[in-house]
């Protein structure tokens, strides 16, 4: 099969995992088998050691791999739109086109389903306006700080309306005071857009500030190993970060997490 | 000039080229050594100025010739580069001639093209010979160094094969696409040279080369020196041209082509 099949069975469910497993051609096995239902407008965090398949998952999801075994389904809801694509994809490195402006870079997407320049313009303008970039958008990627450049990619997979946003470590390479300053974007945007969002980190940290539920992943093959519904209200912020209940929740998943560590330090 | 070291570094080869034309002047004074032997610089300049009708007339040529080779060398390099990159079977199959075609010295080649072609076909295909593998060689590496997330962003998007082509390979490529085309230039001359030589008094050519031949049978030694000279300048000014073109296109963007502290 290739990518992900599409599907309007489960009104409530963005994103169905059903018995997914990779291996690699060398048969080392990345991953699972995985069951996994994501609500729509939900967010989820992947949390687990490196190499513990969390990126293969989500690149499953995006269509960019094909599983093993198992079935990877992403509904939508609503016509597809010339110019909307159901899946924004955020990489652990800004990937963008360095010979671009921030403006095209975000207009790739659109350029490439061929959306008239006239209609493009006005959703370009939106999305870098949503990560607060709008005066940047004639700059060029190296001109950029490394924040900058993660917003100019998170407004490059807005750019499409995406339902489901899948984002791979997307801040993991930045300063802390930089990813706690995404880290509430995101949270804000969240909020606005009601998008699904899938986020991959292996920062207890994070993934517990982020998230609705946290899944802990095992070692390789990866698989779920516990799941943590952090139930603190919306909407968070620096209070959160700094409460006892945030405390008590990262290490309770922290404790969660440790097996898959050992299990990989005995390998 | 921004800094008294760029001023240094400008003036002293300057400096270096003006002691040796001196030098070379005194000695030939000093020891009256015949015009036939070796010429002096600044009778050297004289016949440029005197021959300047003929001089001017063959560096055309050559500069034409080597036009055309260096144009037929990056359309022939880039061209192969992609269809080695869309076909790896074909890659497979003709990259080793490639390097074949490459590796034999064109010196060697020359005199057997120009039994089965036309003189003028013959110096174009010598330059092609000698300018194309740069260019494919850079092109391939360049379309293999495409950033592999980027890659996936436009799999993810849908993109058809042409416009992951146009957008996204070829703009990562033009980096080493121009790389290659600064070398392919110098060795195109190069090529339109050797095989005036190799067609030497036989031939009914009129490029700069072929004067230097004739004029090294008739010991016309100042011209010679004339005709080199011309031959230099013509090399640096394509240098020039092209590292400005590269330097134009990449000044945004390139790593290679920012200034140090910028």
């Amino acid at each position: 099969m290739a990518g992900p099949a599409l599907s309007g069975s489960d009104a409530a469910s963005a994103v169905r995992l059903r018995g997914v497993s990779k291996t690699y051609d060398s048969g080392v096995r990345a991953l699972g088998p995985l069951d996994l239902d994501v609500r729509r407008g939900e967010f989820v965090s992947l949390l687990g050691p490196s190499g513990c398949g969390k990126s293969t998952a989500l690149r499953l999801i995006a269509g960019l791999a094909t599983p093993s075994a198992g079935t990877v389904e992403v509904s939508h809801h609503g016509a597809e739109q010339r110019g909307s694509h159901r899946i924004g994809f955020v990489f652990q490195e800004p990937t963008l086109m360095p010979w671009a402006t921030v403006r095209d870079n975000v207009r790739l997407p659109l350029k490439l389903a061929r959306l008239p320049a006239t209609d493009a313009d006005a959703r370009i303008d939106a999305a870098l306006d949503q990560v607060g970039l709008a005066e940047f958008a004639d700059a060029y990627p190296r001109e950029l700080s490394g924040g900058m450049k993660m917003r100019v990619s998170l407004a490059r997979a807005l750019v499409t309306d995406p339902d489901v946003l899948l984002m791979d470590e997307p801040f993991a390479a930045l300063d802390e005071i930089t990813r706690f300053r995404l880290n509430n974007d995101l949270l804000s945007l969240w909020r606005t857009l009601h998008k699904t969002v899938i986020f991959v980190t292996h920062s207890v940290f994070e993934s517990v500030y982020l998230s609705e539920r946290v899944i802990v992943m095992t070692a390789r093959p990866g698989r779920i190993g516990a799941e943590f519904r952090i139930s603190s209200p919306e909407p968070r912020g620096e209070e959160f970060r700094t409460s006892a209940e945030y405390a008590a929740f990262c290490r309770e998943v922290s404790n969660a997490l440790a097996p898959s560590y050992a299990g990989q330090a005995g390998a | 000039m921004k800094s008294p070291q760029d001023l240094v570094r400008f003036l002293l080869p300057v400096a270096v080229f003006a002691a040796g034309l001196v030098l070379w002047e005194a000695i030939v004074r000093g020891y009256g050594i015949q015009p036939y032997v070796l010429p002096s610089p600044l009778l050297v300049l004289k016949t440029l100025v005197a021959d300047w009708p003929i001089l001017s007339q063959s560096l055309g040529v050559t500069l034409l010739t080597t036009l055309e080779g260096f144009v037929a060398a990056a359309i022939g390099g880039i061209v192969l580069a992609l269809l080695f990159n869309q076909s790896k079977w074909l890659e497979y199959s003709l990259f080793p001639y490639a390097v074949v075609l490459q590796v034999t010295p064109v010196i060697a080649i020359a005199p057997l093209l120009l039994i089965y072609l036309q003189q003028q076909t013959a110096v174009i295909v010598c330059a092609w010979i000698v300018a194309f593998f740069p260019v494919l060689s850079n092109t391939t590496l360049g379309l293999n160094s495409v950033d592999r997330n980027l890659a996936g962003l436009f799999q993810l998007y849908g993109a058809s094969q042409l416009q992951t082509l146009l957008f996204l390979k070829l703009p990562a490529a033009l980096p080493y696409i121009l790389g290659g085309l600064r070398i392919a230039g110098g060795l195109s001359l190069i090529g339109a040279v050797v095989a005036e030589i190799a067609a030497g008094s036989a031939g009914a050519g009129s490029g700069l080369a072929f004067r230097i031949a004739e004029s090294g049978y008739r010991l016309n030694i100042p011209r010679m020196f004339a005709a080199l000279l011309l031959l230099s300048l013509a090399g640096i000014v394509i240098y020039g041209l092209l590292a400005l073109v590269s330097h134009l296109l990449l000044r945004r963007w390139h790593e290679s082509a920012l200034g140090k502290d910028s």
